[in-house]
């Protein structure tokens, strides 16, 4: 069994992970690897530091501390756009469990919550106080999380919406996210991510591309439907092959840009 | 391997007792204690048959660290009955039917209790929520939901 090691803050315990440490936040990940029998890993790294856990507005943003749980975001008035995102997971124990940071880390086909804080312009704060766009934080997954900012997004302007076959909880077959941003009723700068289609979740750069100055409705977002699933690699798993996620990626991106789903 | 202390109160009582490093919670309260009402299902978290109540919160013991509960409090299925009977729950699930294997049932309960606890009288949605990660591969679910909604509307107990 591996051996655990509390640290106070999250600089000590940083200086103290080895390649073979985990850290260990809300635990459903790594307890269930434990469980197991993961030989991957020797070490459990935790911090209980209550500052982990922080919600901070800081004008057109809010930063997020990495041990805020799904629970702490549904009980956050200032994280209410997050509310859908943070309901998609799991059930009520595993939402008061499962952290922010924690989600950052979950392999296919979870991370629906890191799929709408990639659509809001995520930004991970590491514990050496550098930060780094989500989007590159996801491709390999390094370092200790200390908080996640994201935008503040204005009235109905953030979509998200958790494609899953089983009801009303299962795990994702693709999670759409949007943040519409707009500019003298056109759109502009809008940011679009998927969960559950590539092997972390990934921006539709394609589809915000075609989406620059566009009008929100069935004609203006034509193009992004055609350019849906361009430049991606939707894989297959257990819960749906990658021409599936392929075929239904337009039809709820088009469901999803016009409010038809929430 | 060092064992570590820990010291909590479950279902009314202190506990205390040295666990493993690594351990889960839902090992230390079956082995390590004796309460066998949570029980273990899948080990990650997917099925809800440990389910457990910490500081009021539903959990999963299986995958809770055991010694991140240190002076906390923790609720099981054990508890729920007192000196006045069976909880309104355990006493809807019973009249109800809503039990056929039973293997879920204590971690159906928890869930339950804690949705009863912050909201007394749910809506079958509110219900459904509430339950949406415990398994029932008897497939009773109706039942299960019927039953809590009558304790729901059961008299109120005090204590």
């Amino acid at each position: 069994m591996p051996s655990v090691a509390t640290y106070a803050t999250l600089a000590e315990a940083a200086s103290a992970m080895t390649p073979t440490s985990r850290f260990l936040a809300g635990g459903t990940l790594v307890m269930r690897d434990v469980n197991y029998g993961d030989q991957g890993f020797d070490r459990i790294v935790r911090v209980p530091d209550p500052a982990l856990k922080a919600i901070t507005p800081d004008s057109g943003r809010i930063s997020i501390g990495a041990g805020v749980t799904m629970a702490g975001i549904l009980a956050s008035r200032d994280l209410d756009f997050l509310w859908p995102a943070a309901r998609a997971v799991g059930g009520p124990a595993i939402r008061s469990m499962a952290t922010v940071g924690g989600n950052l880390f979950a392999p296919h086909p979870y991370g629906d919550l890191t799929t709408a804080l990639l659509a809001l312009d995520g930004v991970v704060h590491l514990s050496d106080s550098g930060q780094v766009p989500l989007d590159q934080f996801l491709v390999n997954r390094a370092g200790l999380v200390r908080s996640v900012s994201v935008i503040r997004p204005a009235g109905d302007a953030f979509r998200f919406h958790k494609v899953s076959r089983v009801k009303p909880k299962g795990a994702s077959v693709l999670t759409i996210a949007a943040w519409l941003n707009r500019s003298a009723g056109r759109l502009s700068n809008v940011r679009i991510a998927y969960g559950a289609f590539a092997a972390t979740p990934v921006r539709v750069t394609a589809v915000e591309r075609a989406l620059e100055g566009a009008s929100l409705d069935q004609a203006g977002i034509a193009p992004a439907l055609q350019a849906a699933t361009d430049g991606l690699a939707p894989v297959d798993d257990a819960l749906a092959s990658g021409w599936y996620r392929a075929e239904i990626a337009p039809v709820y991106l088009r469901r999803v840009l016009l409010g038809e789903v929430r | 391997m060092a064992k570590t202390p820990v010291t909590f109160t479950l279902n009314g009582r202190e506990a205390a007792t040295f666990v493993d490093p690594a351990a889960n919670l839902l090992d230390v309260l079956r082995r390590g204690l004796g309460d066998l009402s949570p029980k273990y299902g899948c080990g990650q978290g997917t099925c809800g048959a440990c389910t457990v109540l910490i500081d009021g919160e539903p959990h999963l013991s299986c995958v809770t660290l055991a010694e991140t509960i240190e002076g906390r409090t923790v609720e099981t299925t054990n508890g729920l009955q007192d000196s006045a009977g069976l909880h309104p729950l355990q006493q809807a699930f019973m009249d109800g039917f809503a039990a056929q294997c039973g293997y879920c049932t204590p971690g159906m309960l928890m869930a339950a209790k804690a949705l009863l606890d912050r909201n007394p009288s749910p809506s079958r949605e509110e219900v459904i929520d509430a339950i949406a990660g415990n398994v029932c591969r008897c497939t009773g679910y109706e039942p299960i939901v019927d039953a809590i909604l009558t304790a729901a509307r059961a008299p109120r107990r005090t204590g």
